[in-house]
C-alpha cells in the first residue's frame, strides 16, 4: 500500500518578474514501511520536493495523497495538524531548543497535538522513546552537553514521538563524523526494520543513500530513473523480509 | 479571543515560564520597566493617598466641614435687615440637629457680641466674643488647648462665668504672666479664664481667629450681649433696649435685664408666623458634617429638621439660611484632583516606557528564536499557537512585573512611612489598576511581535541562521 502518491507536482518560485521552475512534473509513489534516498546535487530541487512532501511547502500543481488522504486543498493549520500527526523530522543540524533537557525537547511536540495527554504519559512515552535511542542516561541534559551523535538521537526521538508513518531525515548526518554517522544510519535501518516507518532521507552522499533500499534521484526537478515504478514496495516488503541495513544495496527497477 | 480562554490549558504556561527561564537575565531586565513602572504608581499613589488625606484633614480643620445655620431675614416696613436678621434660631434647634441628623458630628449654637474686654489695667476690643458650648471647639476642630481646659455643659446650663481665651487676646491682655485663673471683666462682667486656645492663625479672610473669648453661649446671651442685633438692627434694637438706660453703670448692666428678643414683627409677618414664644435665640447654629463629602447630606437633613421644627409649609420662604464652606471645599477638591491626575500621567508615561521596552525585546527574541519557531511549526504547531506562545510569554513578564513591581512599590512606600515619616495610604485601586494595565500592556506590546512570529514561513525559518 502505498503511503505517498505524487502525481505531476510542479512548483515555481517567483522571484520578482522571473519565474523559476524547481520542481517539473514529479510523479512519484512511496510505499509503506520503503526506506527510501532522495539525492540530488544542489540546485536540483530536492530540498523543495521534501518540502512539499513534508507537508512544509504546497506545490504551484499537480495532486499529493499522503497516507490516502488528498492534501493539495488542505489549509496550512489542517497541514500543521498533518506534520504534528503523520510527519516526523529530523534535520541536519539538529535544531534542538536551546537550554532545554533532552526529555522536554522530546516532549514538546506532543503541546501541539490536540488530544493533550496526561502529563504522566507524555513524560513515560518520552522516557521510553529515549531510551530506544539509547539515551537513558542523558535525559536531564541540555543540547550543549550532549554531542553531536547524542543531540541527533535526541531529534530522532522527538521526529518519533507522535508516533508518525513518515519520517524525513534531511543530510541527517551532514554535521556528523563519519563514525556516528554510521551509527545513526543504523538507527533509522532499524527503525524501518522493526518498526515500518516509512523513512525518507535527503542527501547528496551517495554512500548514505546505500542504506536506502530505493534511490531517487533528481536532476533539474525531475525524478532522473524510473524509481516511481509501482512495484518498489514489493521489493521494501522483500527488504524487510531480510533486515539489512548491513548489506546496503542500490535498489534498482527489477528487470 | 475564544483560542485564549478555552484551550488555556497550563502546558502554554509552562512552556511560556520555561522559555523565559531560558534567558533569566534578560527577562529580568525586560521586565524591570514593568517593575520600576508598577512600583512607581504604587508607591506614589499609597503617599499621594496618604498626603491628600492629610491634605483634607488640615482643610478640614480649617472648617471645611462646617455648615453654619443662619437665621432669614426680618423685615420691617418694606426695610430689610439683611442675613441673620430675624430670630428664628432656638438652641433647641441646635440640639435637635445634633439628636436628628446623622450627617452632623457636632453641633454648636452661637451668640456674638462685640465689646471690650478689660483685666486689670489693660484692654482689648477682640474681633469675636462668642457665646457657645464646648461642642464649638469640636466643630471647630480646636479641641488642643494651649493652658487649662474648656469650660463643661454645666458651665453653660448654669451660664457659669467662665471664658476660654485665644492666643491673641491673651497676649494682648496678660502679656505673659499666666492668664488661668485670672478674671477678665466684659462689660462688667467678671470671667474667670479657665482656658487658652490653641494658636488658629488667620483664617481664609485674613482675620485673626486667635483673638477671640469663648464663653457659655447662656452667659454670653444674658449677661453681656442682649441681643446682637443692637448694633445691626437700629430701629428694633432701640426699641427692644429702650427699658435700660445705657449711658449709666448700674445693676442693670451688670446685669442687663431680658431684652426684647424678637424685633417688633410686621404686623403681615405676624400673621404669616405664628410663633409659640420663645424665650431665648442664638444668633447662629454651627454644624460640623461627618465629612466634607457629606455637607450636601447634611444640609438636607438640617433643612428638612428646621423645615418641621420652624412649621414651614413647602412653597413658603425658609425663616433660615444654610451655609458651607464652598470656596474651600473647592479647593480641597481641586488639590487632590490635581495631585491624582499627576500621578496618573506619570504612571502612564513610565508604563508606555516599560511597554516599550517590552515589545523591544520581545521582537528581539522573535528574531533570535526564528529556527525554534520554524521547528515548532514543522512538528505541528499553528500559526495561532506560536501566536499565544509569544503572547503569552509577554504578559506573563509584565504580570510578574506587575506583581514583583506592586511588592516593591508597597516595599517602598513603607520604608518612606518610617523614615521620613510621610503619611501612606495603601490604595487597592491602585494595586488593581497596576494587575490590569501591567497585563494590558502585555497583550498590547506583545502582539505584534507574537503576530509577526506566527507569520514566519516554516521553511525560511528552519534555515535562519
Amino acid at each position: 500500500m502505498e503511503l505517498i502518491k505524487l502525481a505531476d507536482i510542479y512548483k515555481t518560485y517567483h522571484l520578482g518578474e522571473i519565474d523559476v521552475p524547481v520542481l517539473k512534473g514529479v510523479s512519484l509513489t512511496v510505499g509503506r514501511g520503503e526506506m527510501v534516498a532522495l539525492m540530488g546535487a544542489s540546485g536540483s530541487g530536492k530540498t523543495t520536493l521534501m518540502n512539499i512532501l513534508g507537508c512544509l511547502d504546497r506545490a504551484s500543481a499537480g495532486r499529493y495523497w499522503l497516507d490516502g488522504q488528498e492534501i493539495s486543498g488542505l489549509s496550512s493549520d489542517e497541514l500543521a495538524h498533518l506534520r504534528n500527526q503523520k510527519i516526523g523530522f529530523v534535520f541536519q543540524t539538529f535544531n534542538l531548543l536551546p537550554r532545554t533537557s533532552a526529555l522536554e525537547n522530546v516532549m514538546m511536540p506532543l503541546s501541539y497535538t490536540p488530544q493533550g495527554l496526561p502529563d504522566r504519559e507524555v513524560r513515560e512515552r518520552c522516557a521510553a522513546l529515549l531510551h530506544r535511542v539509547g539515551l537513558d542516561d542523558r535525559m536531564g541534559h541540555e543540547p550543549s552537553q550532549l554531542s553531536g551523535g547524542q543531540q541527533q538521537r535526541v531529534a530522532i526521538a522527538r521526529a518519533l514521538v507522535n508516533r508518525p508513518p513518515l519520517l524525513f531525515a534531511d543530510e541527517p548526518t551532514g554535521n556528523l563524523d563519519s563514525h556516528t554517522s554510521e551509527e545513526i544510519l543504523q538507527m533509522f535501518g532499524q527503525l524501518n526494520a522493526e518498526e515500518g516507518i516509512t523513512i525518507i532521507l535527503v542527501t547528496h552522499d551517495a554512500g548514505i543513500a546505500r542504506h536506502a533500499q530505493r534511490v531517487i534521484h533528481i536532476r533539474d526537478g525531475m525524478i532522473e530513473d524510473g524509481a516511481g515504478a509501482a512495484d518498489a514496495p514489493q521489493d521494501a516488503q522483500t527488504s524487510r523480509a531480510a533486515p539489512g541495513a548491513d548489506q546496503p544495496r542500490r535498489t534498482e527497477v527489477p528487470p | 479571543m475564544s483560542w485564549l480562554g478555552a484551550k488555556f490549558h497550563s502546558r502554554t504556561l509552562r512552556t511560556a515560564f520555561h522559555a523565559l527561564r531560558r534567558n533569566v537575565m534578560r527577562s529580568a531586565l525586560t521586565t524591570l520597566g514593568i517593575i520600576i513602572g508598577v512600583a512607581a504608581v504604587i508607591a506614589m499613589m499609597e503617599i499621594g493617598n496618604g498626603s491628600s488625606t492629610a491634605i483634607q484633614k488640615s482643610i478640614a480643620s480649617m472648617g471645611a466641614d462646617n455648615v453654619i445655620v443662619m437665621p432669614g431675614t426680618a423685615a420691617s416696613g418694606g426695610v430689610s435687615f439683611g442675613g441673620g436678621s430675624a430670630m428664628t434660631l432656638t438652641p433647641e434647634d441646635g440640639e435637635a440637629i445634633q439628636r436628628e441628623c446623622p450627617a452632623a458630628r457636632a453641633v454648636a449654637p452661637l451668640v456674638r457680641a462685640r465689646t471690650q474686654v478689660v483685666y486689670g489695667n489693660k484692654n482689648w476690643v477682640p474681633l469675636f466674643i462668642y457665646g457657645t458650648s464646648p461642642s464649638y471647639l469640636d466643630v471647630r476642630d480646636w479641641s488642643d488647648l494651649a493652658e487649662g481646659e474648656s469650660f463643661t455643659d454645666q458651665d453653660v446650663r448654669n451660664a457659669s462665668k467662665v471664658c476660654l481665651l485665644g492666643q491673641t487676646l491673651a497676649r494682648e491682655l496678660f502679656q505673659g504672666t499666666p492668664p488661668i485663673g485670672q478674671e477678665v471683666r466684659v462689660k462688667n462682667v467678671a470671667f474667670k479664664v479657665v482656658g487658652v486656645l490653641g494658636p488658629k492663625g488667620a483664617n481664609m479672610m485674613g482675620m485673626d481667629q486667635d483673638d477671640i473669648l469663648i464663653a457659655p453661649w447662656t452667659t454670653i446671651k444674658r449677661r453681656v450681649a442682649g441681643s446682637s442685633l443692637a448694633n445691626v438692627n437700629q430701629s428694633a434694637g432701640n426699641a427692644a433696649a429702650s427699658g435700660t438706660t445705657p449711658a449709666v453703670n448700674t445693676l442693670s448692666d451688670i446685669y442687663p435685664g431680658q431684652p426684647s428678643l424678637y424685633p417688633v414683627p410686621s404686623n403681615v409677618q405676624a400673621a404669616d408666623t405664628p410663633l409659640p414664644v420663645r424665650f431665648q435665640n442664638v444668633d447662629t447654629i454651627m454644624v460640623a458634617a461627618q465629612s466634607p463629602e457629606e455637607i450636601p447630606v447634611a444640609i438636607r437633613q438640617i433643612t428638612q429638621l428646621l423645615h418641621e421644627r420652624h412649621r414651614i409649609k413647602p412653597g413658603e420662604p425658609d425663616d433660615f439660611n444654610i451655609r458651607d464652606m464652598t470656596e474651600m471645599t473647592r479647593a480641597m477638591s481641586s488639590t487632590t484632583g490635581l495631585m491624582t491626575n499627576l500621578l496618573l500621567c506619570v504612571a502612564l508615561i513610565s508604563l508606555v516606557v516599560g511597554g516599550v521596552g517590552i515589545m523591544n525585546i520581545m521582537l528581539v527574541s522573535v528574531t533570535e528564536r526564528t529556527r525554534e519557531i520554524g521547528l515548532r511549526m514543522a512538528v505541528g504547531a499553528r500559526g495561532r499557537d506560536i501566536l499565544r506562545q509569544f503572547l503569552v510569554e509577554a504578559v506573563v513578564l509584565c504580570v510578574l512585573g506587575g506583581a514583583l513591581g506592586i511588592a516593591f512599590g508597597r516595599g517602598g512606600s513603607l520604608l518612606v512611612r518610617v523614615f521620613l515619616h510621610w503619611p501612606t495610604e495603601l490604595s487597592l485601586g491602585a494595586i488593581f489598576a497596576a494587575v490590569i494595565v501591567s497585563v494590558s500592556v502585555g497583550v498590547i506590546f506583545g502582539y505584534y511581535p507574537a503576530w509577526k512570529a506566527s507569520r514566519l514561513d516554516p521553511i525560511e525559518a528552519l534555515r535562519y541562521e
